[in-house]
């Protein structure tokens, strides 16, 4: 009887591994796949080096005015000249601190509430939520001894993540109320929830926008000079909901019947069952769908310049139509492109993050 | 942190709304309100009249709003005369048309930017998708890049990006890019000849008509003998040879029934052949582009969700990668990929209405804007507007019903 | 070729990689027409790899594999060819859930060998009859059990007529009272004469059919006995230990 001793293992073949096995399977692994290679490597070529070459390498960084503009390519000083504009809109230069401080602060919070590893969460949702949204007011609207000023002032980026932040923070709670109704068995209620998730759901915002900037002012007695702002606000707030809603629901539903019907089985009564079992578990099913909401909001909200509004893209687009700067709209165009792209694209990966470690967590 | 929210709820939930309902002090009265039928019904009414009641108010301040400012009520607006000008119209129009007739103006130009949209984002999304999974590590990572990048710029900012950057770019009409003297693109617009009928032309399409019966019963006739003797026949190309060749050689035997009206520079612009405009054209290419990345996800997702056993066990059954494809992995990715595709069509569609802030004349900008503002009959406009949306919002989602029920997996 | 070796399947001196990691170490392997082989070893032993090998499901580095006659190489031709005399049977079935049971059986037969639907259609139903389902045949895959998921399975592979069968742990995704079912058509396929290279760990199954068993481990073929012998006398220390695991509880 002999003792087993496995052959010792042998290097793959060279062309198996290492660079050259790694090209082989994924760059050349066929005659056609070797044309496919050849072709996008080609044309990224061909786009990548003048752009490179237009936004970098012959760009223009400094300068004060469009005469120092002079190597051809990009001219970025038509971006720093007006940075302050693009970030705070009309908002009075001496008061920059306000919402630099505001912004600061909603840092914070976000650090506090995102990483799981800080303690006194509890305490950071109950701040964020109520004194956050207080101060924040106060800062950058006025009041409390601050000098008033008044939001046709606001304007850029700071505006955009007022917008959306604002947005969602009220969307969520009504999108509760409309998801719950939704699934409730009174049919009144259902049929009320339906039909006001499905008419906003079913019109693009534009429409809405227009609504709440020419329709909304008829609602009210004598409210026709209705802050602008907060009218962009309310439709905003009505689209972002209904679509809330869909999220809350979509969480409901992963819920497991069997929790609801152990919540039944103790005799908690509706409201009990709800706040006690199903939305605690519901809302982390809900998160990454909630911050896939947040970036399609932050995407919208550049809608609003079609009613006049100066958001980031407004005040670059304004910027663009100044005589003393014609010429310039690549440039202008991509920063805000940039900027979008760089808030969006980090909520994503961060949804992803969080949809990984909910599956894992599933699994278990 | 689920601990304390716990607290909070529990909180909430208790001493809120629970504590009227508390069977322990009820008296008389509250035994009724406990009765659950009673209380649904009760707290169903409550809700009803409280709307009623909120609507009630608001028409009321309309009303007042609508009679301190002189403006009138009612559909009437839509026969008068429009007495302006739209830079494209698919119907016949001019300024003595009616703001009615602007309405479909409007709502036909929607329609054949969503529908160019449609047909093209689908087209470059699947391509993104394929690319997506492709073997090729290149192409996998460039379209990966491609959806990261596109799909996180807000739409607006490409439409403007097309606009105003890259169609910017091209010459004016006096330096016109010329294609063989008969399709011109410049600032204003393409130009391409305009196909007019001339004698024999109901002959060419009857001809064109037979090619297509010819077609339909080679299909027929190819899958029955292919059921009854197992041969299989090439129907695809030979349909595209027999459709290709009626088109080119009926064009010469019923002697060039079709004319064509080329554009050419008049002074400073052209005149004559079709005109697409560079609206248009910006918004039908960020409308291809930013849904196509949503397109191609979903068509990257629907062919992983088939799983790697069923692409194993049609390699072990000897099925060819074009059978497994066509028979095997479309059929069951098709019913994931279609849902969702048909709400991206959807989003294309209520996207559409970004026109308004390039001025392609579609029925936001023509209707909700001009007309608008040269009535000034904020709710009716606003509210037809929107009802256009719903309905075709509603009609996609019946369909979407219809063919969720229909094309369900059968399970245990 | 395989005249003068009278062999159907030949392996020789079969290497494969997974990246650096080396899953089969000097394959030998021949199998006569008509013979039957139990494949055992130890889970990631490489059981699986080596069968798939067999109808190119997995690529070969080094070695030989010869298949009727037909020698496996990237020549795709080849690879139809031998895909058309194997058939397999996986422990997840992998049947189609968007057709009835009966296009699963008649697909491949319609499109791979050109048959009229009516007689693939006949032939499909001889076999579900063999397997004892045909009154499912209009089912779709979801409405039946594990058990007669997987001869439908064995029906869909046998529909192509092939010379070869592999079975890759045909019954260990199944409930007990389904794993009866499954192994007695097996053992009447067996009955019939078709060739089969099975990797299974039901050893009451290897000791009424098998001709041969092959125990693998770490890549390698360790050892290959009839079953009598394979059982009762084992060669190696490894062996042993791996039969004390399986048929110890
Ligand atoms: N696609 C793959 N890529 C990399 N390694 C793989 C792959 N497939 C299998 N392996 C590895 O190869 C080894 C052999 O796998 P194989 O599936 O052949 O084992 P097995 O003997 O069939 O085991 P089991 O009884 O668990 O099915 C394992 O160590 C496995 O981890
Ligand atoms: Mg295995």
């Amino acid at each position: 009887m002999s003792e087993f001793v496995p052959k010792p293992a042998r290097p793959a073949p060279i062309t198996e591994i290492g660079a050259i096995g790694w090209a082989r399977k994924n760059l050349f692994s066929s005659i056609p796949n070797t044309v496919i290679t050849l072709l996008t490597a080609y044309v990224l070529w061909s786009v990548l080096v003048p752009f490179l070459g237009w936004a970098f390498v012959n760009a223009d960084w400094v300068g004060s005015s469009r005469a120092d503009c002079t190597s051809g390519g990009a001219c970025w000083v038509f971006i720093s000249v007006r940075f302050n504009l693009f970030m705070y809109g009309f908002y009075p230069e001496d008061s920059y601190w306000r919402p630099n401080l505001a912004f600061i602060l909603l840092i914070g919070f976000l650090i506090w509430l995102s990483i799981p590893r800080i303690p006194f969460k509890k305490l950071g949702a109950i701040l964020a939520l109520t004194v956050y949204p207080v101060l924040a007011y106060v800062l950058l609207y006025g009041g409390f001894g601050l000098e008033v000023i008044p939001t046709h002032r606001w304007g850029g980026l700071m505006l955009t993540l007022v917008l959306a932040l604002i947005g969602i923070v009220v969307a969520i709670p009504i999108g509760v109320v409309l998801a719950l109704g939704r699934r409730s068995e009174m049919p009144v209620i259902r049929m009320v929830c339906v039909i006001f998730i499905e008419f906003w759901r079913g019109v693009p915002l534009i429409t809405i926008l227009f609504m709440a900037s020419v329709m909304l002012p008829l609602f009210f007695v004598g409210g026709t000079d209705a802050d602008k702002l907060m009218r962009a606000l309310i439709g905003i707030v009505m689209f972002q909901s209904a679509y809330m809603a869909e999220v809350v629901r979509g969480g409901l539903q992963a819920l497991s019947k069997g929790q609801f019907e152990g919540a039944d089985a103790l005799g908690l009564s509706y409201w009990q069952k709800m706040f006690l079992v199903v939305l605690p578990q519901a809302m982390k099913i809900m998160i990454p769908g909630i911050v896939n909401t947040l970036i399609s909001l932050f995407k919208d909200t550049s809608l609003i310049v079609i009613i006049g509004l100066l958001d980031i893209l407004g005040m670059v687009r304004q910027a663009l139509a100044d005589p003393a700067w014609l010429g310039y709209p690549a440039e202008g165009y991509l920063f805000v492109a940039f900027m979008f792209w760089i808030f969006c694209f980090s909520m994503s990966r961060y949804s992803i993050y969080l949809e990984n470690k909910l599956n894992t967590g599933h699994k278990r | 942190m689920c601990w304390s929210l716990r607290f909070c709820w529990a909180f909430l939930a208790v001493y809120g709304a629970d504590y009227i309902m508390n069977p322990n002090n009820r008296n008389g009265l509250s035994r009724l309100f406990y009765n659950p039928t009673a209380r649904s019904l009760f707290f169903q009414a409550l809700i009803l009249g409280l709307l009623l009641y909120f609507v009630m108010t608001i028409v009321g301040n309309v009303m007042t709003n609508l009679n301190q400012r002189g403006i009138s009520t009612g559909f009437g607006f839509l026969s008068q005369p429009a007495g302006f000008g739209i830079s494209q119209t698919l119907i016949e129009y001019n300024e003595t048309f009616t703001f009615g007739r602007t309405f479909f103006v409007g709502l036909l130009n929607t329609l054949l930017v969503s529908f160019l949209g449609v047909i093209a984002a689908t087209f470059l999304g699947v391509v993104v998708g394929i690319s997506r999974i492709s073997p090729n590590w290149l192409l996998r990572k460039i379209s990966m890049v491609y959806v990261e990048i596109l799909r996180n710029i807000p739409l607006l900012l490409q439409i403007f990006f097309w606009y105003y950057v890259v169609l910017q770019t091209l010459p004016r009409p006096r330096d016109s890019l010329s294609f063989g003297e008969s399709i011109f693109i410049n600032i204003r617009g393409v130009f391409v000849p305009k196909p007019v009928p001339d004698a024999g032309f109901s002959f060419y399409i009857a001809l064109l008509v037979a090619a297509v019966v010819a077609v339909v019963a080679l299909t027929i006739w190819a899958k029955r003998r292919m059921r009854d003797t197992g041969q299989q026949f090439p129907v695809f190309w030979t349909s595209i040879a027999i459709l290709f060749g009626t088109a080119v050689i009926g064009f010469f035997i019923t002697g060039r029934p079709i004319m064509l009206d080329y554009p050419e520079l008049r002074g400073l612009n052209f005149r004559g052949g079709i005109t697409i405009l560079p609206e248009l054209i910006a918004l039908w290419f960020a409308l291809t582009i930013y849904t196509s990345t949503y397109i191609g996800e979903i068509v990257r997702s629907g062919i992983e969700s088939v799983s790697h056993g069923q692409t194993e066990a049609c390699r072990a059954l000897g099925l060819n990668e074009g059978h497994r494809m066509k028979l095997v992995i479309l059929p069951q990715a098709m019913r994931v990929m279609i849902p969702p595709m048909t709400s991206q069509y959807l989003n294309l569609t209520k996207n559409s209405s970004l026109a308004t802030a390039i001025g392609y004349p579609d029925l936001v900008s023509v209707f909700a804007g001009t007309t608008l503002n040269q009535t000034g009959q904020a709710i009716e406009i606003i509210s037809m507007t929107m009802l256009v949306y719903l309905t075709i919002s509603l009609l996609v989602s019946a369909f979407m019903n219809w063919f969720n029920r229909r094309v369900a997996l059968v399970e245990r | 070729m395989t005249q003068e070796t009278g062999n159907i399947i030949t392996l020789k001196n079969v290497n494969k990689w997974y990246g650096e990691f080396h899953v089969l170490k000097d394959i030998n392997l021949d199998v006569k027409m008509g013979e039957k082989i139990v494949i055992c070893g130890p889970s990631g032993s490489g059981k699986s790899t080596m069968i798939r090998c067999i109808n190119h499901l997995e690529e070969h580095q080094e070695g030989d594999i010869i298949v009727d006659g037909v020698i496996l190489n990237n020549d795709l031709k080849n690879i139809g060819q031998i895909r058309k005399e194997v058939g397999m049977v996986f422990q997840h079935f992998n049947l189609f859930p968007h057709l009835t049971v009966l296009q699963n059986c008649t697909l491949a037969p319609i499109w791979v060998k050109k048959m009229p639907q009516k007689e693939a259609e006949k032939i499909a139903m001889k076999f579900l009859e063999r397997v004892k389902i045909p009154d499912q045949a209009n089912k779709f895959p979801g409405q039946l059990s594990g058990g007669q998921q997987q001869r439908v399975a064995i029906a869909r592979s046998l529909c192509m007529n092939p010379r070869v069968m592999l079975f890759d742990e045909p019954t260990s995704a199944l409930d007990p009272e389904m794993i009866k079912e499954v192994l007695d058509v097996m053992v009447e396929l067996a009955g019939e004469g078709m060739t089969m290279l099975c990797v299974t760990h039901e050893m009451g199954f290897a000791k009424k059919v098998a001709d041969r068993v092959i125990f693998m481990d770490a890549g390698q073929i360790i050892e290959e006995n009839d079953p009598e012998s394979f059982f009762n006398n084992p060669q190696s220390e490894r062996t042993k230990l791996f039969l004390s695991q399986v048929l110890g509880h």
